[in-house]
């Protein structure tokens, strides 16, 4: 039966070749559309650490001394607070994160000087991130308290600078420091580089910059704080700082911490433990809001930053309600199509084809219909990424369509096409046969 | 005409599922294009916006010394490139700064009437330059007077010290001192020392756009101070001479000393600094031009088809009413009022969901509410879109020979 219904439609296609390439185009048009910006949506709002980020968590301690009714804590923290939280251990893993602009020379190439960005933080950064490794690997938790000048390096810029041969042992000159590779890392994208997000809430949605790639070089932080000194960026200061670029010592916050705790019960205890720190902070007077301390899951961080771009979002919103309106398109050009049909389908009811059979008919054809229009989607939904990689955005290079996102291409076009289908097919088994047969 | 309307109503009633659709797919268009002619409207308004200077002449090379220098080197050094430039054929004038207008972000600072006070009056871009500055990027001084020379201290790029004399844009006076006394008053930037206004010029962008930066726009403020370390040197090149310098002043630079390091992407024109700044704007202006051209000519085209199909099914009907003396027009003005009555049908759902899809946007995405000139034009826009898509099927129907109404009835 499905056979025959195939044949008719096909028939029934071709018969009005415009008509059925309006319909295939404008399902094509709204399937594209939708598709590229909900792959963007797909990619940004994504989990950067599937399985690992239920157990990661940021720490925040309001350390704002200035008094006033301050609802959140600031994004980062200041040196002191930072140092107790990491120092005490209470967690599985702990890290601490700061990032700042570095001049960089590689001295066996001829290459200029570059200026990339440097991560300071400790060895636990790579394990608790589960950080891929092409060679070598991460420094260890010595290292970082003998402020070692040890690196570890980015795929880019371990192929810019020695074009991607293996360079452990190799010696690169960060500002007036030398320091030796010790790991190089496998390409590593996370999306969006969650462990330096923060102040998402006054960036009015322009958020795109929480996409950019990861760091190139990544040291110590003991021995980056040396190294840079002079260079270090405030999130806020609350004073001026004395030295600006030098802030272990200025009244301002900077510093991210990352903890790795594994169960609920080490969450709970850690939030008691952030909980007493505050308030034996504000017993020395150096918290003056003790209730202002946090401690979010990554993905509970993301959420509060409103990482996804605001831009983004409207486009998505917009797609979907162009796809609305091709799908009112397509459901009033089904329905001329059907009714105009209107004697052919009377004869065969007349001949005993139950409305069922009708019915089904018609949703073979709107199905085609969807199927020549996911096609067309696809392909427009492929020049779409395109054309968003094309884009000056942090995160132009992520756009692609994945296994998933194919899959669910044509699975939407089928499911528009059979929902426009539905009235008009309904429409069309009602016909009356009587009625038709007599105006033959 | 109007006499029409009664059975064109009764007509409709017998294709109740057709028009319907059609007069939601207007609504539902209406609605987004609205909206999109809006953001528009907004994102152009944006970028456009004036910055204040010699926009079509100006040159902004970022120069950082490739080795260590101490101040008094740098100085130097800074000096000779200043020489150089000023002396450059083509070039009209030339200044060192720390930043430039629209650079997307850098050294804002909080003002203060009073050293004591906490909470800021004002928000500040703060650029520094010496007594050429003005001349160079091209600003109007309005009150005051200039640098002089004698005021100008060389920084390097990390000294934190407050200036005796400062000029400041008038939007920032304004906002200071709203009774218009700024000329010679102090101000504080988080300091103790105050700062004499001593100059007020007009417009001077900001160097953030972001919009969160938007209440600050305009508050600008130059200090006396030429900044010897890295830094930018914006040239003001003479009418017609820009394209020229953009190789010879690198050119000049690296003859008057090798040691330094200008990057390919650190010579920008306006033209670039602009496109870069507003980026983003530009962007999402010509994806909401492009979504409601796309839009439009679906809606035309489903109406197109179903009326055509309409056409088609009442051709005997028409062939009747041809044979009982009704012109040609008379069936054309049918279908089109048809067309009508449905697409202000579809209008008035239309104006409803375009405004709540901006009140729903105000509260989402920090959009500003609807202004009623876009509901309007975006009604006037569909209608006409409807009359024009329906002209070709009812041209057809109105060709209909009366000859019809005689076939197998």
């Amino acid at each position: 039966m499905f056979g025959y219904y195939l044949d008719l439609a096909l028939r029934s296609l071709k018969r009005n070749k415009v008509l059925t390439a309006l319909m295939v185009l404008a399902i094509a048009v709204g399937i594209g559309a939708s598709m590229t910006t909900l792959t963007v949506m797909h990619l940004l709002s994504g989990d950067p650490l599937p399985g690992r980020s239920g157990s990661l968590f940021y720490p925040q301690v309001d350390s704002n001394p200035t008094p006033g009714n301050y609802k959140e804590p600031l994004d980062k923290l200041d040196y002191p607070t930072a140092m107790d939280i990491l120092n005490a251990h209470l967690a599985d893993r702990q890290t601490v994160v700061v990032d700042s602009p570095v001049k960089l020379r590689a001295p066996d190439t001829q290459l200029p000087p570059l200026i990339p960005s440097m991560l300071s933080t400790t060895s636990d950064f790579f394990a608790m991130f589960d950080v891929p490794f092409r060679y070598g690997g991460a420094w260890h938790a010595e290292d970082d308290d003998k402020h070692a000048r040890v690196a570890v390096i980015s795929s880019d810029l371990n192929a810019k600078l020695f074009n991607g041969a293996n360079s452990v042992g190799r010696t690169l000159r960060l500002r007036d420091t030398d320091v030796r590779i010790v790991g190089v890392l496998a390409p590593w994208r996370p999306a969006p580089q969650f462990y330096t997000v923060a102040g998402g809430r006054f960036a009015a949605g322009k958020t795109a910059d929480f996409y950019s790639k990861t760091q190139d070089v990544f040291t110590p932080f003991t021995s980056g704080l040396e190294i840079n000194d002079g260079n270090f960026y405030q999130y806020t200061c609350w004073h001026p700082a004395p030295t600006p670029g030098h802030l272990q010592n200025a009244p301002c916050a900077w510093l991210g911490v990352w903890v790795q705790l594994n169960n609920p019960t080490k969450v709970a205890a850690f939030k008691r433990f952030l909980d007493g720190y505050a308030a034996q902070q504000h017993a020395l007077g150096r918290v003056v809001r003790p209730q202002n301390t946090r401690l979010r899951s990554l993905m509970e961080w993301l959420d509060f930053n409103g990482v996804v771009p605001s831009d983004v979002r409207l486009q998505t919103w917009l797609a979907f309600a162009f796809l609305a309106i091709c799908l009112f398109n397509t459901i009033g050009l089904l329905l001329a199509k059907f009714l105009r049909r209107s004697g052919e389908i009377g004869v065969r009811r007349a001949l005993g084809a139950s409305r069922g059979a009708i019915f089904a008919q018609c949703l073979v054809e709107a199905g085609i219909v969807g199927l020549l229009g996911g096609l067309g989607g696809l392909l427009l939904t492929l020049a779409g990424l395109w054309v968003v990689r094309s884009q000056p955005v942090a995160f132009a290079d992520l756009a692609h369509l994945d296994g998933s996102m194919f899959l669910l291409t044509f699975a939407l076009a089928i499911a528009t096409s059979l929902v426009a289908g539905l009235l008009p097919a309904a429409r069309a088994s009602r016909v009356a046969p009587g009625l038709q047969l007599k105006t033959l | 005409m109007m006499l029409q309307i009664k059975p064109i109503l009764s007509a409709l009633r017998r294709h109740k599922a057709g028009a319907v659709l059609i007069a939601l797919q207007t609504a539902l268009t209406l609605a987004i294009v609205c909206n999109a002619l809006f953001i528009i409207q907004q994102r152009v308004a944006h970028l456009s916006a004036p910055s204040g200077i010699d926009e079509a002449n100006l040159l902004v090379i970022e120069n950082s010394w490739a080795d260590k220098l101490s101040k008094e080197d740098a100085d130097a050094q800074q000096r000779a490139d200043l020489m150089v430039l000023r002396r450059l054929p083509g070039v009209q004038d030339a200044v060192a700064s720390n930043s430039y207008p629209m650079r997307g972000g850098g050294w804002d600072q909080f003002i203060t009437l009073t050293p004591d006070q906490t909470t800021a009056v004002g928000d500040a871009a703060v650029y520094l330059g010496d007594e050429h500055f003005m001349d160079t990027l091209g600003v109007k001084l309005i009150a005051g007077r200039n640098f002089r020379p004698d005021e100008i201290r060389p920084i390097a790029n990390r000294e934190n010290v407050m200036p005796p004399v400062t000029i400041v844009t008038k939007t920032l006076a304004d906002k200071l001192f709203p009774d218009g006394s700024a000329l010679g008053k102090p101000i504080y930037a988080m300091s103790n020392t105050p700062t004499t206004i001593i100059g007020i010029v007009d417009v001077l962008q900001t160097q953030s756009l972001a919009d969160w930066q938007m209440r600050n726009a305009y508050q600008s403020l130059i200090w006396p101070m030429r900044l010897v370390g890295n830094a930018y040197y914006i040239l003001r090149a003479k009418p017609g001479q820009l394209a020229m310098l953009r190789k010879e002043a690198v050119k000049a630079l690296y003859a008057q000393n090798r040691m330094r390091v200008i990057n390919d992407d650190g010579v920008m024109g306006y033209a670039e600094v602009r496109q870069k700044a507003y980026d983003s704007d530009y962007g999402m202006a010509v994806l909401m031009g492009v979504i409601c051209v796309v839009l439009l000519a679906i809606t035309a085209a489903g109406i197109v088809g179903l009326t055509s199909f309409w056409v088609g099914q009442r051709r005997k009907q028409i062939g009747v009413r041809r044979a009982l003396g009704a012109t040609r027009g008379d069936i054309l003005g049918y279908f089109m009022t048809e067309n009508l009555l449905i697409s202000v049908g579809g209008a008035v759902v239309g104006v409803l969901l375009a405004i709540a899809m901006n009140l729903w946007m105000v509260t989402r995405f920090e959009m500003h509410r609807l202004s009623l000139f876009y509901v309007l034009a975006g009604v006037l826009l569909l209608l006409l879109l409807g009359q024009g898509a329906v002209l070709a099927p009812a041209i057809r129907a109105s060709r209909v020979s009366p000859v019809e109404a005689t076939r197998s009835v």
